[in-house]
């Protein structure tokens, strides 16, 4: 026992696990924020509530009459649907209509009444949905088509204008909603977000601890004892997979909790997925690490290979929005290979044959770049 | 000295690109000689530790530790040097205790060693204390201790007490004072301080350009260098090794 405890495998383990847990900043980053995102985002994207959307009527006289007053189809539409009137403290009119709708979630419009330039203004600091004018009795809606929320409420309002009676009657339509586990967004994004708490932590825990004790000189005066090369890597890599381990088991458990989150596939191919992720991004991390001593360098590094494959691999919305000449290359990159095939097993009750392929490539990017980081690795 | 040398630097040459760092540099240490390497910034001295540490492999000439090359030997070698580098640090958030167990655990050493070493240096009213806690002279002498923890045949030092203000240098001083007495380690320090070389080492080399200038006891660099130059006819011997050095390159050591 005594041997054991003085044996600098363990030694090195227990150091590099006091580092961590003694610093603050890691436990928030590493297991306090993912849970806080998967939070607001699931609770944002899962729970739809009623939505208000802001519509800029230009004309004082499509919302209230004045004495030769013309007659107005936007204004007779919100009178009859008895739109209420509010006038701001600097005397600003507006209409307020609410639709409620059980199955997609009401909605509740404001009409502000404003000048063509305050609209502009309004719609640029991303405070309007839609623009509204009246020209001899004819509509005219003004809105950026490639917005799609402009786009759904001129659609929503258009037809609400000439359907009255939605008012009254909504969701007369074949709406079947969809609610059961797997199909609501918050499934999808846990897996991600789990995958995403691999990656950053290998390249931030395994790379950037690297190069700083490379910079502080560290590495220089270990090697200069009798310590097994090997060993300082392995402590390195055990600590930062055991950690992760610890993150995602806390993101998981607390997404039960709040969304009931359940694994649907198989959880020995969650675990033998999760520990290939980690190998090849610890692989990644010590390879990207093996050479610089500068800490900037590391920073630029990192960003370099994370950011591309935060923003790509589909870990917020899904990467079949990219152009289609992208997809086999996004499919190639480690965290997109990770994050499929954990959302495989959360969402799609995957099985354990069907992820030895890609566990087993996830294994070999870590083997190959960990062995090309330790030919070139540069310890002072 | 008639007992074999630990350290032995035969004709070593050392270049970074152009940089000549070592040129032709011979060398014997023996057991319980402590050894000043004096010279300026850029004189070599660092790269003549790190090769005598089996860092950097000389470009020419040979260097034998306790006889052996350090080709083939590094296991073995690496168990009977301590060393202290000029700005290591360790790791923020260990413990003073916590860190030398993990050094200790390199060499195989439990926690008894870790008690005598603390105690060897001063430091047992900081054990739970961590690194980043310090001052910069006990993390120098925790350095220190961490190179004593294999009670090592050779200690190698660059530059122990740079940047510690006066107390604490006379507190690395005591210790390495205290070393020299209870044990037979050789020790190569580094210095630019000819007040830290004349104090602790009995064997002073002057180092500039990569070349060793004028080697030997305190007595005999002060002694013999007298009679060389047209300069000390009017002046007599060098009085310390600083006046010593200036004569010898035109500068102050610390220049």
């Amino acid at each position: 026992m005594v041997k054991w405890l003085n044996s600098q495998l363990w030694q090195l383990i227990l150091a590099n696990a006091r580092e961590l847990l003694r610093e603050p900043a890691v436990l928030f980053w590493g297991i306090v924020f993912p849970i806080l995102m998967s939070l607001g985002l699931g609770v944002a994207f899962t729970k739809k509530k009623d939505v208000t959307v802001n519509i800029a009527v230009i004309g004082r006289n499509h919302l209230v009459q004045a004495p030769g007053d013309s007659a107005s189809v936007i204004r007779n539409f919100l009178q009859d649907n008895r739109a209420a009137l509010r006038v701001g403290k600097d005397g600003a009119l507006s209409r307020e209509l609410r639709v409620p709708d059980d199955k997609l979630g009401g909605t509740t419009y404001i009409f502000d009444n404003m000048d063509w330039n305050a609209a502009m203004v309004a719609l640029k600091r991303g405070n309007l949905n839609l623009v509204m004018d009246e020209d001899n009795g004819q509509i005219r809606y003004h809105f950026d088509p490639m917005n799609p929320d402009a786009q759904l409420t001129y659609l929503k309002f258009s037809k609400l204008m000439k359907e009255p009676g939605m008012l009254i009657k909504p969701s007369e339509t074949e709406i079947r909603p969809l609610t059961v586990n797997g199909t609501r967004y918050i499934d999808f994004l846990v897996p991600g977000l789990i995958c995403m708490g691999v990656m950053m932590s290998c390249m931030w825990g395994v790379s950037y601890d690297i190069i700083e004790k490379r910079s502080k000189k560290l590495l220089r005066r270990m090697i200069a004892t009798p310590m097994k090369r090997s060993n300082f890597l392995v402590a390195l890599i055990t600590v930062r997979i055991t950690m992760n381990f610890m993150e995602a088991g806390l993101l998981l458990f607390f997404s039960w909790l709040v969304f009931d989150i359940t694994i649907q596939g198989s959880v020995p191919a969650l675990l033998l997925f999760f520990i290939s992720g980690n190998i090849a991004f610890a692989g990644i991390a010590v390879f990207l690490s093996c050479n610089t001593s500068k800490t900037e360098i590391g920073n630029g590094l990192i960003n370099l290979i994370s950011m591309p494959m935060m923003v790509l691999s589909g870990i917020f919305f899904s990467y079949h929005n990219f152009p289609a000449w992208s997809l086999p290359v996004i499919r190639k990159f480690p965290l997109t290979m990770m994050a499929d095939g954990v959302r495989g097993i959360f969402i799609e009750s995957t099985g354990f044959s069907q992820v030895l392929l890609p566990a087993a490539i996830m294994l070999a990017i870590g083997v190959v770049f960990f062995t090309a980081g330790l030919k070139l690795f540069k310890w002072h | 000295m008639n007992s074999e040398a630990v350290i032995r630097v035969k004709n070593v040459h050392k270049s970074f690109k152009s940089v000549h760092a070592v040129r032709g540099i011979d060398l014997d240490i023996h057991p319980g000689q402590f050894v000043a390497l004096l010279g300026p910034n850029g004189a070599g001295k660092t790269t003549l530790v790190e090769m005598i540490e089996g860092i950097q492999k000389p470009d020419r000439g040979e260097i034998l530790i306790t006889g052996k090359p350090w080709r083939g030997n590094e296991k073995e070698l690496r168990k009977i040097i301590g060393l202290s580098l000029q700005e290591t640090r360790f790791i923020d958030k260990l413990r003073l205790f916590e860190t030398l167990r993990l050094f200790a655990s390199f060499f195989g050493l439990g926690k008894e060693r870790c008690e005598e070493v603390m105690n060897l240096v001063g430091l047992e009213e900081k054990r739970q204390a961590y690194v980043v806690n310090l001052s910069g002279g006990q993390r120098q002498r925790l350095a220190l201790g961490v190179a004593l923890l294999n009670k090592p045949k050779i200690l190698l030092l660059d530059e122990p007490t740079t940047g510690l203000d006066p107390q604490a240098r006379r507190e690395v001083w005591m210790i390495l004072k205290k070393l020299k007495d209870a044990s037979s380690t050789s020790l190569i320090l580094t210095t630019h301080y000819m007040e830290e070389a004349e104090q602790l080492c009995d064997y002073i080399v002057i180092i500039d350009h990569g070349t060793i200038l004028k080697e030997g006891t305190l007595p005999d660099l002060l002694g013999t260098s007298s009679a060389v130059t047209k300069k000390e006819e009017y002046h007599g011997p060098p009085r310390n090794l600083d006046e010593l050095f200036i004569e010898l390159t035109g500068r102050h050591l610390n220049e």
